[in-house]
């Protein structure tokens, strides 16, 4: 472990921050050295986001002390905090795809040919964005639009635009969330290099294992004040789950009585899709949690749309409940008790603008119209919504007032699992239900997946986390590829297992 | 050519079954140049006199009022919003013009035609932007407010410009129009300003995302106004323009001509949902449509074919947008089968 010089970039001291009276943070400090990775973790609503806020400048503190490099730090705004060289890397990055790359980290602040003369210095632009695109690794030209990046390769852009505005800390919200394992690794190989270059960074993620495997040291924060903390090595996960949690969790899953059935629910055979999946053949069973584990990419997602009816498949059968279904219609598979909770819940899984009651209502709506014209039953549907929200225990106040998109992660994604369970479906898919949301909000949604098998449902569970694969399924499928490469049973999990298959089928094809 | 160290194999890959579709999309960026050149054959055929440098000629004085509004609205429309109060501005600052400032020499009156065509475009601006109404009602609002002030200022006579006024719509410098020079003006200043000046690289930022450009430190509020401002002073020069040709306006000066000047951008390959276009796209798109109806008057078809034709035109480039759309779609969809074997690594 590598000893950082006593003369921190970045010290916080006695951070308080209220919102509408509500105190959010409590005397929150902490430093940070040139060249170090600071892992910050804690629970949704814990005072995560708001200190970020604070340091990049979106929002303003109410006391506390910040200095940067030892001069006070007060930024104005987002931009302010730029020039002053502090860089926040957003979870949604902030790129514009119709521009090039050297507009993108240009953009509010063209170097410009004269005084009077508004001319953007062309040559300057791509020879400076040359350089950061370097420092990143990325050997693509500036003049290529960000439209035609992957994903990764647009957080590498994102990280040389802090680069190009001179950033002495960045920080980093949850940036692995919608990238690859490849991506992921190649993220934190130019963290290391930034690393080496004495930037230093803050990390937030609520994947342990890597800011245990990146990070310096950590510091937890609980209810908007530090809780813990220290050197990354010396902390194990288990403690800093306890230190998030305020409790020792000794089990991260609900106990569940096995309940599989041999009835078949949903059976899948020869399933095939041209560029997608092939020869895909599997059978839930009623009262069965049936993981569905593979990389990111090896064709998860798009089995479950298929199963849907949102993609097109070109051959294969499929029975829910013994009786042919044909899997081209959203509505019809509804209707024989298949729900989908999608990967992307605020995008495809939510309508952020509406309340929680509306969202909760939505697919049941057609169920509650009324003999005359069609009218909705309000007091009917109300109360059935209510219940449905009581039994994912969405806490919060104002179910109709409410909107969506001011609920925390944990919260939105019990909205969707409610709206769902309004419809007690029999078939249940669940695209990574637990991605980002906090250790409290996951234990919650497992309970809420062993009810619903207890109580005779089938669960398909897509999730590129192996513990909880392994934690709480009966069954798990691996797949790669587009093809199921594997199939274990319970008795005979293990995540080095599971991980091999997933990746051996993969090296294969390349010979 | 897309070069990626992340995924060299996959990007080969990717790009190997893309290019068919690559292709496809290429042929529709192009559609409007291929559907130009059907036209002018097709016309060619039906009238002896259309291939002519007179024609050209023709075409493009008859298109530069309908052009230089259509660049002012390309500004707009790359924001995301939408000026319909351009025809409105035309009859306004015409009847200004005419009616009281018909004494002052042109170089007075029209540079206070156009001042009046940037305040018109301040206040829709104003209220978009600081009082926060939807582009759509407030520019609604500003085409019924100034048709109704021009109406009422001219008591719905006609009104005649002086003779300067006409000897200018007929001057040739160089042997090119003075409407002509105009919008070659107009269509120069645009095209650098968009490509080549922080604004308009902005107005494309904006367009493609105005939470994004806002947390960039984009000033989005100045750069929305400057856009109607724009497009308000580009609507008074068109209208100057078309008063130089026409010499009078009658009550329906300027009447519906927000249609053609949309028509035209969307045709050039502007979208209506912000952060794409052209200006040569739209110029482009101007004199198009211009074709068109000179084609139609010199094959004499019908006049109540006209309308059928332009629409029917403006159809098929709202169908090629919507075609491009899906395909681009389609080539950012991830293909898992064929994806690069080190990704699984």
């Amino acid at each position: 472990m590598a000893h950082f010089a006593a003369k921190p970039v970045l010290a916080v001291e006695g951070l308080n921050k209220s919102f509408f009276g509500v105190q959010v943070l409590f005397d929150v400090g902490f430093t940070l050295c040139p060249g170090e990775v600071l892992g910050l973790v804690g629970e949704n609503g814990s005072g995560k986001s708001t200190t970020m806020n604070i340091l990049g400048g979106v929002h303003p503190r109410d006391s506390g002390r910040i200095t940067l490099d030892g001069a006070p730090y007060e930024p104005r705004g987002p931009r302010d905090a730029v020039e002053s060289g502090v860089a926040f890397i957003h979870q949604e990055l902030n790129l514009f795809e119709n521009l090039s790359i050297q507009e993108n980290i240009f953009i509010a602040d063209f170097p410009r040919v004269g005084r009077l003369l508004p001319f953007i210095r062309r040559k300057e632009i791509a020879e400076r964005t040359r350089a950061v695109l370097e420092m990143v690794d990325l050997d693509v030209p500036p003049t290529m639009p960000v439209a035609r990046l992957s994903q990764g390769e647009r957080q590498l852009v994102e990280i040389a635009k802090a680069l190009a505005a001179g950033a002495k800390v960045i920080i980093f919200d949850e940036p692995t969330t919608s990238l690859t394992r490849r991506e992921t690794e190649r993220l934190f190989d130019i963290i290391a290099r930034l690393k080496a270059q004495g930037i230093a960074m803050i990390y937030i993620s609520h994947i342990l294992g890597d800011v245990k495997q990146l990070c310096d040291r950590i510091v937890v924060l609980r209810d908007g004040a530090v809780v813990g903390g220290g050197r990354a090595d010396e902390l194990g996960i288990e403690r800093i789950i306890a230190l998030m949690v305020g409790r020792e969790i000794d089990q991260l899953f609900p106990p569940r009585a096995p309940c599989v059935t041999t009835e078949p629910l949903l059976e899948v055979r020869g399933l095939s899709q041209p560029d997608v999946v092939r020869n895909i053949s599997f059978t839930l069973h009623r009262g069965e949690i049936l993981g569905i584990s593979g990389l990111m990419g090896s064709g998860r997602s798009e089995l479950a749309r298929i199963l849907f009816g949102l993609d097109p498949h070109a051959e294969g059968e499929i029975r829910v409940g013994g009786e042919p279904y044909a899997a081209t219609d959203p509505i019809d598979a509804m209707r024989r008790g298949i729900a989908f909770l999608t990967e992307d819940r605020r995008a495809e899984g939510l309508m952020l603008e509406a309340s929680i009651a509306d969202n909760i209502a939505l697919p049941s709506l057609r169920d509650f119209a009324g003999q005359f014209a069609g009218w909705l039953r309000r007091p009917q549907l109300t109360a059935q919504v209510v219940q449905a929200a009581d039994q994912v225990r969405i806490n919060t106040r104002d179910h109709a007032r409410m909107l969506a998109k001011n609920l925390s992660g944990g919260n939105q994604q019990k909205v969707v699992l409610a709206k769902w369970l309004l419809r007690a479906p029999r078939v249940f898919i669940l695209d990574e239900p637990t991605r980002g949301i906090d250790v409290g909000a996951k234990y919650e949604v497992y309970k809420i997946m062993n009810q619903m098998v207890a109580d005779g449902a089938g669960v398909l569970f897509i999730s590129s986390e192996m513990e909880e694969l392994i934690g709480m399924c009966d069954r798990i499928l691996v797949m790669s590829r587009g093809e199921i490469t594997a199939v274990h049973e319970r008795a005979e999990f293990s995540s080095e297992r599971i991980m091999e298959s997933a990746l051996r089928v993969g090296m294969d094809a390349v010979r | 050519m897309t070069r990626s160290t992340l995924h060299p194999a996959g990007a080969r890959a990717r790009k190997a079954g893309a290019d068919g579709v690559r292709a496809q999309l290429l042929l529709l960026e192009l559609s409007p140049l291929i559907l130009f050149a059907i036209v002018v054959v097709l016309f060619g055929l039906a009238a002896d006199r259309f291939l002519t440098l007179a024609t050209l000629n023709n075409v493009v004085i008859q298109a530069a009022h309908i052009a230089i509004i259509a660049i002012g609205m390309t500004f707009v429309l790359l924001t995301a919003g939408i000026d319909l109060s351009v025809g409105a501005i035309m009859y306004v600052v015409v009847a200004i013009v005419t009616l009281y400032l018909g004494d002052l020499p042109l170089a007075v009156s029209f540079p206070i035609g156009l001042l009046v065509g940037l305040l018109i475009g301040c206040i829709n601006g104003f209220f978009i932007v600081v009082v926060r109404v939807a582009p759509f009602i407030t520019t609604l609002a500003t085409l019924f407010i100034g048709r109704g002030v021009a109406l009422f200022m001219t008591d719905t006579a006609m009104v005649f410009a002086n003779d300067d006024v006409l000897t200018l719509g007929q001057t040739d410098w160089l042997g090119l129009r003075s409407s002509i020079w105009v919008f070659g003006v107009v269509f120069v200043v645009a095209f650098v300003v968009l490509r080549s000046t922080p604004f308009g690289r902005q107005v494309y930022a904006v367009g493609q995302d105005p939470a994004a450009a806002a947390k960039a430190g984009l000033k989005v509020p100045l750069i929305l106004f400057g856009v109607y401002a724009i497009s308000g002073v580009c609507a008074a020069l068109g209208g100057l323009v078309s008063l130089t040709q026409v010499a009078a306006a009658s009550s329906t000066f300027g009447f519906q001509k927000e249609f053609p000047v949309i028509a035209a951008a969307v045709l050039g390959g502007t979208s209506l949902f912000g952060g794409r276009g052209t200006v040569v796209g739209t110029a482009f798109g101007a004199l198009l449509i211009q074709t068109v109806e000179t084609g139609l008057v010199m094959s004499n078809t019908d006049p109540y074919a006209y309308p059928l034709v332009i629409a029917g035109i403006i159809f098929l480039a709202v169908l090629v947008d919507a075609q491009r759309t899906r395909i681009a779609a389609r080539l950012n969809r991830r293909k898992i089968r064929i994806d690069d074997p080190q990704d699984r690594g």
